[in-house]
């Protein structure tokens, strides 16, 4: 399966990485695409996930062509 | 209802302005808003500019969808949403969510919703230029 896979914020600059595809076996998870993007680096406590722009969970299932997403805490708005 | 988001400084009055020039005088007797500008100090730090980065379709994708709920959830007439990314200086807007309806509590309810929901999930990051550098807001002390 090809799947992209985008980094966001600090875990961009930690893994060097800010967008890359690569090719899953099928079934995978979200948790299987970071390690094959990273090359099975840490992931930070309290990393989010999405899928296709929707919040998921790191042992969701995923789908070819699927744009898969990592990022840190959020912190939009203010005050 | 409306979200945008902006890449230069915006005016949140003029938002406002504009909004209601499109509604029908009279449909509404409240309009609830809140204005999140840039501080600068953080934690105990001097802080002179910030950098907002974001993850533009999920980003929009996202303010459209509490834009909906909020509509749904109470009787509104309108509701907007706008929020800066890029580059920002202190004393400059960040973000405005407003809310138009009949009465009073509606809009106040749905005006917090907006910014609250915003605050929690919305997927934007700041990055803080301080005396000692750059940091991560999410890796300061204390946040």
């Amino acid at each position: 399966m090809q799947i992209k896979v985008k980094f966001f914020a600090s875990l961009s600059e930690q893994t060097g990485l800010a967008e890359i595809t690569v090719d899953a076996d099928n079934p995978a998870t979200v948790l299987d695409t970071w390690k094959l993007a990273t090359g099975d680096q840490t992931m930070p406590v309290n990393t989010l996930c999405a899928i296709n722009m929707v919040y998921a969970h790191l042992d969701d299932n995923i789908s070819d062509g699927d744009e898969i997403a990592f990022f840190p805490p959020v912190t939009g708005g203010c005050a | 209802m409306t979200a945008l988001l902006r890449s230069e400084a915006f005016d949140p009055w003029q938002e406002l302005a504009h909004i209601e020039s499109g509604l029908v005088k009279g449909a509404h007797g409240a309009c609830a808003s809140f204005v999140g500008t840039m501080r600068d100090f953080n934690v105990g730090d001097h802080v002179h500019s910030m950098s907002l980065e974001h993850y533009p379709e999920m980003t929009q994708q996202f303010l459209d969808k509490i834009c909906a709920e909020a509509t749904s959830r109470w009787d509104l007439i309108d509701c907007l949403i706008v929020h800066r990314y890029g580059e920002i200086k202190p004393g400059e807007p960040i973000v405005l969510t407003a809310a138009w309806s009949a009465h009073r509590a509606e809009a106040f309810d749905a005006c917090r919703y907006l910014i609250e929901e915003l605050k929690a999930r919305a997927p934007f990051w700041k990055k803080e230029t301080t005396d000692t550098g750059e940091r991560w807001v999410h890796d300061a002390p204390g946040e």
